[in-house]
C-alpha cells in the first residue's frame, strides 16, 4: 500500500501511510487508539476507499472496490466482532454464499460441504466435527472457523483486528502458534493487537502508525516494548490544561474490589478526590466502561465498596447508586443513555420522575420548567423542550443526557466517552462543564481512549489495562508516554524507569 | 394524536357508509347494542394495549375468558358460592395468570410470544378439562341478578359495559398519559437498557402491565360471561385476544413497543365491532366477516405507514 490517504468528514484519519506485507510475513501494525490502524486495513479489505494511494498486489496495482473484490485478490479480513451465523453448523459458515450445489433444483450439496471442509479444520488443527453447530464452540473455535473460511477463499493475506481481546491466555497462544504455521504455509497475516507480548511473540516486522501517519517500523531484532511505545507516542499535543483552585477533598469516593463480568478474576480499587476530574486512560477493552457500570450497579455479576465521604454505601441496582447521587453517562449514547423517541423533557426528567409528581401524577409544567433551566445552562440547541431527542445532533443529545443528571446535583459523575462523535465546539463546552461541575464540589470520572482529551482535561489520571489499573498518574507525571506504558501492561515503577533514562 | 385522527376518520367515514346504505345503523337499538359490544372489547383491549406498549403481547386472553368463565358459573350454579366471592375469584385468577405471564417473561426470559402462547394453550385445555367438556350456564343461580345488572343493565340508557369501559378508560388515561408508571411503559417499550441506565426497575414495569392486563381481562371476563349467559369452554372467547391487538394496532399501538393511546386502542376497538355491525347490516355474508376485518386492519396499517413515510421525507427536505 503506497501514500494511502483516506479523509472523513472533519478529520484526516489517514496520510500518506505506506505498507508492506511480504509472502508468509507477519506483520503487526501498532499503535494507539485513532492512529488509524483499523481505517488502513479497512481499506485493504475492501470496507472503505482510499482518498489517495495506490495499492499493489504482486506488483500489479488493483482496485479494492467492495469486499468481494477483496477475496478475490486474496485479502481476508478477520474482525475484532466475528462475524459468523452461530446457528448454523461450521461447514454452513465456512461456504456462506458459496454452497456448493446438486440436481436440478440446486440442493445443498450436503456431501461435498462437509467433505471441503474438514481437510481445513485439520490444516487449522481445530478438533470439532464440520457439522457442529457455532454455538456449541468457544469463541476461540468460532474465530478458527472464520479463518478457515478465509484459507477455503484462497486468501494469501489474512488481516486480524485484535484477534486475541477476548480469548484466554491458552487461546491465545494456540493462535499465535497458528499465525506461525500458516506464516510457514506461506501466508500473509497482518495482526493488529494492543498487546505488546504478543506482537513480539509473533511479528517479523512491526510497522507503528500515530496520527494517521506512518511513524516508523521495526524488524524482528529490533523489536521490543520500549522502542514500540515511543514509536507509538510523540503525537503534538496542544498542552490546554487548566486546572483550578477550587478545594479539594482527597479520597471523597472510595471504591474498593470492583469487579466487572468481563474480568472476573481481576478487581479494582482507588480513591477519586472531590472537586477533580479523575480520567481513565488505557487502550479499548481494557476493561473501563466495564468497570463503571458495575460501580453504578448496572453489572450483575459484577460490584463494588463504594464509599462516599467516609459513609459506605450499598449499591445493588442502578437506583441505589442514583439514590446516592453516583450517575453515568454511558458510551452508547442512543443505546443506553436516551430514549430516543421520547421528548427532551421526557428524557431529562426520567430518571427523577418521581419529585415531579404528586399522588403519582406527574406535573408536565414543573417538568416543563426543569427541562428548560438545563436547555439554557447547557445551551441545548432544540426547538423546545417537547422535541423529539432523536432530531437533535450528537452534541446536542449529549448534552440533553448531561442535563438529566446535572438537574439531580450529582456527587460523582462517572463519564464514559462523553465527546465521541461530538464537533469541536461541543467538545469545549462539555470540558467547561465538566470543570465547573467538579469545581462546585463533584468527583468526576472521565473515562476517555482520545490521549488529548485525557491530557488535557483530567487533574489526575488512572491508567487501566486488562482489567486492572496499572497505576494512577499524578498531574506532574501526566504524560503521554507515561500513559503509554502503562495501558501496554507495565508496572507504575517499570513505566518510570523505562523514561527516566 | 394525528395518528388517531385517522383512524377516527376511517371510523366516521365507516358510520357514515353504513347509516346511508341502512339508516336502522342509527336505531336506537342498534346503537345500544353497538355500544354494549365496544364496551365488552374495549376493557380488555386497554390492557392488551398495554401490554403491547411495553413491546410485549398477550395471546392467553381468549382462554382465559374460558376458564375464568367456566370457574365463575360453577362457583355460582354448583358449589354455591356467595356472589361477591365468585367476582372477586374471576378478577383474581385472571390477574394472578397475568403475574405469571410477567413473571415468565421478565425472570425467566421467555418471549412474550411464547409464554403467552402456552398460556392460550393450558388454560383453554384447564377450562374444558374442569367443565368435562360441557356447556356451563347460570340457570337461576344466586346473585344471578347482580351480575345480569352489572354486565346487561343500562345506566341512563347506557349498557353497563359502556359505562364500565369508559370509567377504565379514564383511570387508564391517567395512568398511562399522566402517570410515573405510564411515563416508564412507554420508555421501557422503546429502549429497555437506557431506561434501567436511568435507574428504574424495568423487569417490574414490564411485569406489572401484564398483571393490569390479566385483571382487565378478569373484569371483562365476567361481562362476557353474563353477556354470553352460558359458557361452552371449547369457543368461549377465542380468538379475542387477537380482536384486542388488532384494534390496538390499528389504534396506533406498535407491536414494537414504546407506542400507543388509550384514546387510539378505543377508537380501534370502535371500529372493529362498527365493522361487525356493518357485515350483518349491509347484507354481507357474515361467513366474510373475518375477511373484511383482515382487510381493513391491513388498509389501515398500510394507509399509516404510507403517511408516516410521507412525513418522514417532508422532515428530510426541511
Amino acid at each position: 500500500m503506497r501514500g494511502i490517504g483516506k479523509r472523513f468528514p472533519g478529520v484526516v484519519a489517514l496520510d500518506g501511510v505506506n505498507l508492506e506485507v511480504g509472502k508468509g510475513e507477519v506483520v503487526a501494525l501498532c499503535g494507539e487508539n485513532g492512529a488509524g490502524k483499523s481505517t488502513l486495513m479497512k481499506i485493504l479489505g475492501g470496507v472503505y476507499q482510499p482518498d489517495d494511494g495506490e495499492i499493489l498486489v504482486d506488483g500489479q496495482a488493483v482496485k479494492i472496490n467492495n469486499v468481494v473484490d477483496a477475496m478475490k485478490l486474496g485479502i481476508a479480513f478477520i474482525h475484532q466482532e466475528l462475524n459468523v451465523l452461530d446457528n448454523l453448523d461450521v461447514a454452513a459458515n465456512v461456504f456462506l454464499g458459496r454452497e456448493p450445489v446438486i440436481g436440478p433444483f440446486k440442493l445443498i450439496n450436503r456431501k461435498k460441504i462437509h467433505a471441503d471442509t474438514e481437510p481445513l479444520l485439520k490444516r487449522l488443527g481445530l478438533d470439532v466435527s464440520s457439522r457442529t453447530r457455532l454455538d456449541q464452540l468457544s469463541l476461540a473455535q468460532q474465530q478458527m472457523v472464520e479463518i478457515a473460511k478465509a484459507l477455503s477463499l484462497n486468501a494469501r493475506i489474512i488481516i486480524m483486528d485484535e484477534p486475541t481481546s477476548s480469548l484466554t491466555l491458552s487461546e491465545t497462544d494456540r493462535l499465535l502458534k497458528l499465525v506461525g504455521e500458516l506464516s510457514e504455509q506461506g501466508v500473509s497475516v497482518v495482526y493488529i493487537s494492543h498487546r505488546l507480548a504478543e506482537v513480539d511473540h509473533c511479528a517479523d516486522r512491526v510497522v507503528v502508525l500515530r496520527d494517521g501517519k506512518n511513524a516508523g517500523g521495526l524488524n524482528r531484532s529490533e523489536i521490543s516494548h520500549d522502542r514500540i511505545v515511543s514509536l507509538m507516542v510523540g503525537r503534538e499535543i496542544k498542552s490546554a490544561y487548566t486546572g483550578s483552585s477550587a478545594t479539594k477533598t482527597p479520597a471523597y469516593f472510595k471504591v474498593r474490589n470492583c469487579k466487572s463480568s468481563r474480568y472476573p478474576g481481576n478487581s479494582v480499587s482507588f480513591d477519586a478526590t472531590r472537586g477533580e476530574i479523575l480520567g481513565f486512560a488505557g487502550l479499548v477493552g481494557a476493561g473501563r466502561s466495564e468497570i463503571a457500570k458495575a460501580i453504578v450497579g448496572l453489572d450483575a455479576d459484577g460490584g463494588a465498596e463504594v464509599a462516599i465521604a467516609g459513609h459506605t454505601v450499598k449499591i445493588n441496582s442502578s437506583r441505589e447508586a442514583i439514590d446516592h447521587g453516583i450517575y453515568l453517562v454511558p458510551e452508547d449514547r442512543r443505546g443506553e443513555g436516551l430514549v430516543t423517541s421520547m421528548t427532551v423533557r421526557e428524557n431529562i426528567t426520567l430518571p427523577s420522575l418521581k419529585s415531579f409528581a404528586s399522588l403519582f401524577m406527574i406535573s408536565r409544567d414543573r417538568e416543563r420548567k426543569v427541562a428548560n433551566e438545563q436547555i439554557i445552562s447547557l445551551q441545548v440547541k432544540t426547538p423546545g423542550c417537547e422535541t423529539r431527542v432523536l432530531n437533535l445532533s450528537g452534541g446536542n443529545q449529549q448534552k440533553v443526557v448531561l442535563g438529566k443528571w446535572l438537574s439531580m446535583s450529582p456527587k460523582v459523575m462517572i463519564l464514559d466517552e462523553p465527546t465521541r462523535g461530538i464537533d469541536v465546539g461541543a467538545k469545549a463546552e462539555i470540558y467547561r462543564l465538566m470543570r465547573e461541575l467538579a469545581d462546585n464540589g463533584a468527583v468526576i470520572l472521565m473515562i476517555s481512549s482520545d490521549m488529548e482529551e485525557v491530557l488535557n482535561v483530567s487533574d489526575r489520571v488512572a491508567v487501566m489495562h486488562e482489567g486492572q489499573i496499572t497505576g494512577v498518574l499524578e498531574r506532574a507525571d501526566c504524560k503521554e508516554e507515561n500513559i503509554m506504558q502503562l495501558a501496554v501492561g507495565k508496572t507504575i515503577a517499570a513505566a518510570k524507569a523505562a523514561f527516566s533514562n | 394524536m394525528k395518528k388517531e385522527l385517522g383512524i377516527l376518520t376511517l371510523l366516521l367515514v365507516l358510520c357514515g357508509v353504513t347509516a346511508a346504505i341502512n339508516p336502522q345503523f342509527l336505531s336506537a337499538a342498534n346503537l345500544t347494542n353497538l355500544a354494549n359490544s365496544i364496551g365488552l372489547f374495549g376493557v380488555f383491549s386497554l390492557g392488551l394495549g398495554l401490554v403491547i406498549i411495553t413491546g410485549g403481547i398477550d395471546l392467553s386472553v381468549g382462554s382465559v375468558f374460558a376458564l375464568a368463565g367456566v370457574l365463575l358459573a360453577m362457583a355460582l350454579t354448583e358449589w354455591h358460592w356467595p356472589w361477591p366471592l365468585a367476582a372477586l375469584a374471576a378478577i383474581a385468577i385472571p390477574t394472578i395468570l397475568g403475574l405469571a405471564n410477567g413473571l415468565l417473561i421478565t425472570r425467566l426470559k421467555i418471549q412474550p410470544f411464547v409464554a403467552t402462547l402456552c398460556g392460550l394453550l393450558l388454560y383453554r385445555g384447564l377450562a374444558r378439562f374442569i367443565a368435562g367438556d360441557n356447556t356451563k350456564g347460570f340457570g337461576g343461580a344466586e346473585g344471578f341478578q347482580t351480575f345480569q345488572t352489572l354486565s346487561k343493565g343500562r345506566l341512563f340508557g347506557v349498557p353497563m359495559p359502556f359505562v364500565l369501559m369508559t370509567i377504565i378508560a379514564i383511570i387508564m388515561w391517567f395512568v398511562l398519559h399522566r402517570s410515573i408508571y405510564g411515563r416508564y411503559l412507554f420508555a421501557v417499550g422503546r429502549n429497555e437498557e437506557s431506561t434501567r441506565f436511568s435507574g428504574i426497575n424495568t423487569r417490574s414495569v414490564i411485569a406489572s402491565s401484564y398483571v393490569i392486563a390479566g385483571m382487565l381481562t378478569g373484569i371483562a371476563g365476567i361481562l362476557f360471561a353474563f353477556y354470553t349467559n352460558s359458557i361452552s369452554p371449547s369457543t368461549h372467547g377465542s380468538f379475542y385476544e387477537l380482536y384486542g391487538v388488532a384494534a390496538a394496532v390499528l389504534g396506533g399501538c406498535s407491536l414494537r413497543g414504546g407506542e400507543g393511546s388509550v384514546i387510539g386502542i378505543l377508537i380501534g376497538t370502535a371500529l372493529f365491532q362498527v365493522l361487525q355491525n356493518a357485515v350483518n347490516l349491509l347484507d354481507i355474508p357474515s361467513s366474510l366477516n373475518f375477511t373484511v376485518m383482515g382487510a381493513v386492519v391491513l388498509i389501515g396499517v398500510l394507509s399509516d405507514q404510507f403517511f408516516q413515510e410521507r412525513a418522514k421525507k417532508k422532515l428530510a427536505r426541511h
